[in-house]
């Protein structure tokens, strides 16, 4: 059969999603109202570390319209278990079993850590409720807020049950590294530090959840809608933590306002919301604040590197060692274990390092909990190798460019197995790198750079490359169903957020059964639609939803195609996609519409053989994942009086296979850069000894606004995969894992003459100029 | 608290509400009157989501008591387009892909179309400026800035 009309995929189409966005017409959970909503407000810890001694809610009852007030002894009987949390996937030892309810008990842990709710008639007497309910703390001294000294021995524990604060750890070994580092011609040490960062979603985290009690013998209903990036995850977790049948839980993700990984949780309060709305046998709708946001939602990054690299005398790297240091936080929340056990899988990046030693600690700390963001470990593996690499150029008198070309792993040697369980797929390290030097014009910005020096000026050019690993599995799904009429209803088990996939989905299936894309309508995040997902993070929607997309959509048209045969009485081998309609080959005339087509299948005229009715569930499962990489220049300005970094210029070149949309390609990679950039120039999670948040208002923590950034200056390179049908590598992280030690290196690279050659991020005025003050002599001070 | 009227014209309608005099135009206009297009994404004055215009003017209207607007004209996104016809913006929007979640967009959009009522040809640094009280977190902005830059071209060259 031969395809005779334009193709959808790698088209710049319009986004589908963008009409009801910009008139404000779409609905996200707080846009919600259900008759008899009740609303749910927490009430939260003040404290790092504290003992709770007792909780009185008398006051907090007596405030007209307050419907419960719930605490952790109310909560008996509640759950079948515990919160979950996941360490899956790689060995990890010393893994404590953590107890966690959706209420604190005997112990806060973090400053947000919530320890009652308040149930009422409206917002503002629920708020007022939970101001009067009162808390008997008892502040436990020097809150463990540095992971490094909560492993010190005497540091305050956090669990005196476990008689340590750390939590889990791993120890990973591939080749000889310490005959390595026995015969090294030259060792390189660094420690870096990878900040935590809030993940600020415009749209907080929320749900509303409706209960509809049962009748003897037959369980209630469950309905959430939450803002959540794993509808059908939060579904089965949340059936088997509630104990009710998960054929009678239904979870709606409506549109969502961004996630970024923080959204991908089983939470207390979507937990509580729940418990709160069977209680009341009432719909209870739980609205964060951005206050809570910052203090409650999971923090990503929080990781300590100390690297030492074994090198030839030309910089070539033979063996790396890290100790990786993760701040986990008061409490395992979902997927926090596995942030810094994907760096350690990614630990050689895209250089051929034949020995590895990597170990891992995570460590429980008087902070709120981390979780997946924009990479999850993969930000953190780039990021110290690439401060590596500018240290071995730094200490070598070499250009960084050429550091790392002699260490690619070179095309040859893929798929290219790293001895930590990631199998690269393809790549072309080089190809990319040129590239990004060429578009950047990399020769003449070293040379404006020498004259800029020469005049004192303080300018820097920064370069990383990187290697990730996405797409995660274990498998997705997706419904094509043409509908009696010819209009076709697809659903994804991906759950978008902003990436625009109800357009990339509708192109692929537009491109295989040759019809218009104005006729395919995309439904995603309601489980009682969809009925199977995983979700969407680790930029996987292309390279395993769109797989899934792919063998549905193709299975539906082989079935129209014979359909179409038997009403034209023609071979299915004749039959073609023709303008729209199924043809039989040099037969002028004899064709049918794919609307024919449908009436024809749902009419029960089908050929002897096939069911009636037109659709296909398919599930992709990817026999492995897959590996975007790139290239990444920046140019920054520091004025050396007030430390203050300009961004002038940035250059990327990402190679993430072939791309679906453009548009919506560049829109991820600016999103993602910008969100990289920011942690490198001016977002830190900022928490005192005592374990008070400080950073904890938009006022207080640095998101980056227009004024801030330049335009982007894109450029990609192709090197496709055979992991997926579309040959697809995913782009969702690639800018925020590229960019951050791109904008490092270049803030290293302009103070090289003051002699400065490690700096920490975040790359703020005061830090900048304290760090340039203390390299020419002076005590930092004005 | 004694409930208090409030009348104002919202999107060229009039609107009497009986309120709370506590509670801000943001809430009254989310609950009260059920246009839920302009969002919430701070409820301290430092993401913009929630701008209106008030008398023409942009604000955020989680920082404006709603009795404020007594006798006052607010337009909001479900304003903004003129009958079925998109305001500019909103069609370079989405030619241009601007929005990603979406969250931001009604805020930046009441910004930006305040921006060129006032400032019918900016550069593109005054229109960063123009938007940079509202937060976006998806996008970069760069898409928004070339929206943004092509109407007020189009703008620009009709004047």
């Amino acid at each position: 059969m031969t395809v005779a009309t334009p193709k959808m995929l790698g088209q710049p189409i319009k986004r589908r999603e963008d009409p009801r966005l910009i008139t404000g017409s779409s609905t996200y959970v707080d846009d919600l109202q259900l008759p008899g909503l009740a609303h749910l407000i927490f009430v939260r810890s003040p404290h790092g570390h504290a003992r709770v001694n007792g909780i009185d809610t008398a006051a907090a009852l007596g405030v007209p319209g307050v419907l419960a007030v719930l605490t952790a002894k109310d909560l008996e009987g509640s759950t079948t278990g515990p919160l979950p949390y996941e360490f899956a996937f790689d060995p990890f030892s010393d893994v404590k079993n953590m107890e966690r309810g959706p209420l604190a008990t005997d112990k806060v842990r973090y400053v947000g850590d919530p320890v009652a709710a308040v149930i009422a008639e409206t917002r503002y007497a629920a708020r007022d409720a939970a101001a009067l309910v009162e808390v008997d703390y008892e502040p436990l001294p020097a809150a463990v807020v540095d992971p490094e000294a909560g492993l010190a021995p005497g540091a305050p524990l956090l669990y005196e049950e476990f008689g340590t604060n750390l939590g889990h750890t791993q120890d990973r070994k591939v080749g000889d590294p310490d005959a390595a580092f026995a015969n090294a011609e030259r060792v390189v040490k660094l420690r870096v530090v990878n900040q935590r960062v809030f993940a600020v979603a415009m749209e907080t985290r929320g749900c509303v959840t409706d209960w509809r009690p049962g009748r003897p013998g037959d369980s209630g209903e469950l309905t959430m809608w939450s803002s959540t990036q794993i509808p059908h995850g939060l579904k089965t977790k949340l059936a088997v933590l509630l104990g009710v049948p998960e054929n009678k839980v239904r979870v709606i993700a409506p549109e969502v306002g961004g996630g970024f990984g923080n959204k991908v949780d089983v939470s207390p309060e979507e937990t509580l919301a729940a418990i709160a709305a069977m209680r009341l046998s009432r719909p209870v709708k739980w609205s964060e604040t951005r206050s809570e946001n910052f203090q409650a939602a999971m923090q990503g990054r929080g990781q300590v590197d100390i690297v030492e690299a074994a090198i030839t005398g030309d910089g070539r790297v033979t063996a790396i060692h890290v100790d990786a240091i993760c701040d986990i936080g008061g409490y395992y929340q979902y997927l926090s274990p596995l942030m810094g056990m994907l760096t350690g899988m990614m630990m050689p990046g895209p250089y051929d390092i034949p020995n590895i030693h990597f170990t891992l600690k995570g460590v429980l700390t008087n902070k709120t909990p981390v979780g997946a963001y924009r990479g999850a470990g993969r930000p953190e593996a780039t990021y110290l190798l690439e401060c590596l690499m500018d240290k071995i150029g730094h200490e070598l008198g070499k250009d960084p460019a050429e550091i790392r070309r002699i260490n690619f792993i070179p095309p040859e040697k893929f798929p290219y197995s790293n001895g930590l369980g990631a199998n690269y797929d393809t790549g072309e390290y080089v190809k990319a790198l040129d590239k990004a030097l060429e578009v950047s014009g990399y020769r003449q910005l070293r040379e404006e750079q020498q004259t800029a020096r020469a005049q004192g000026k303080l300018m820097g050019i920064g370069l990383a490359a990187y290697v990730e690993i996405c797409g995660f599995g274990p498998w997705e799904s997706a419904t094509v169903r043409v509908e009696p009429s010819g209009k076709v209803m697809v659903h994804t088990g991906t759950s978008p957020h902003g990436q625009g996939t109800e357009t990339s989905m509708a192109q692929i299936v537009a491109d295989s059964l040759g019809v218009g894309i104005d006729d395919i309508v995309v439904l995603h995040g309601d489980t009682a639609m969809t009925q199977s997902g995983i979700g969407t993070f680790g930029s996987r929607s292309a390279a395993v939803g769109g797989g899934a997309m792919v063998m549905a959509v193709d299975q539906v048209r082989d079935k129209a195609v014979r359909i179409a045969a038997h009403l034209l009485e023609a071979a299915p081998d004749d039959v073609e996609r023709s303008n729209g309609t199924f043809a039989v080959r040099g037969a002028a005339g004899k064709a049918v519409t794919l609307g024919e087509i449908a009436a024809a299948a749902y009419g029960g005229n089908v050929p002897t053989g096939d069911e009636p009715g037109l659709e296909s569930t398919r599930f992709f499962k990817p026999d492995d994942s897959v590996f975007p990489f790139g290239v990444h220049v920046a140019v920054v300005d520091i004025d050396p009086d007030t430390g203050r970094v300009t961004l002038r210029r940035f250059i990327a070149v990402d190679d993430v296979g072939n791309v679906i949309n453009p548009l919506l390609l560049d829109g991820q990679r600016h999103g993602g850069i910008v969100q990289g950039v920011a942690q490198a120039l001016c977002e830190e999670v900022v928490y005192d000894e005592s374990g008070q948040l400080v950073s904890g208002t938009l006022n207080d923590y640095s998101v980056p606004t227009a004024h801030m950034m330049p335009m982007f200056e894109l450029d990609r390179t192709v090197t496709t995969t055979d992991r997926n049908p579309l040959g697809v590598k995913g782009v969702g992280e690639a800018g925020t894992i590229g960019s951050t030690p791109t904008l490092r290196s270049a803030v290293v690279d302009a103070l090289l003459p003051l002699g400065i050659q490690d700096f920490d991020m975040p790359a703020t005025s005061v830090r900048v100029w304290k760090a340039i003050r203390a390299a020419s002599g002076s005590n930092g001070q004005a | 608290m004694p409930r208090m009227i409030l009348a104002c014209t919202v999107n060229d309608e009039p609107v009497e509400a009986l309120i709370q005099p506590y509670q801000t135009l943001l809430d009254v206009l989310r609950d009260t009157i059920g246009l839920t297009g302009t969002k919430e994404g701070c409820g301290t004055g430092d993401c913009g989501a929630c701008t209106v215009h008030l008398d023409g003017q942009p604000v955020c209207s989680c920082l404006v008591l709603a009795m404020q607007a007594r006798g006052r004209a607010v337009r909001t996104i479900e304003g903004l387009a003129e009958g079925d016809a998109l305001h500019p913006l909103q069609d370079a929007f989405v030619r241009f892909g601007a929005a990603q979640c979406g969250f931001c967009i009604p805020g930046v959009l009441m910004s930006a179309a305040a921006l060129l009522a006032e400032n019918p040809s900016p550069t593109e640094e005054e229109i960063r400026y123009g938007i940079a009280g509202n937060l976006c977190r998806c996008t970069g902005y760069t898409k928004m800035v070339d929206a943004i830059s092509e109407v007020a071209g189009a703008a620009g060259g009709k004047a």
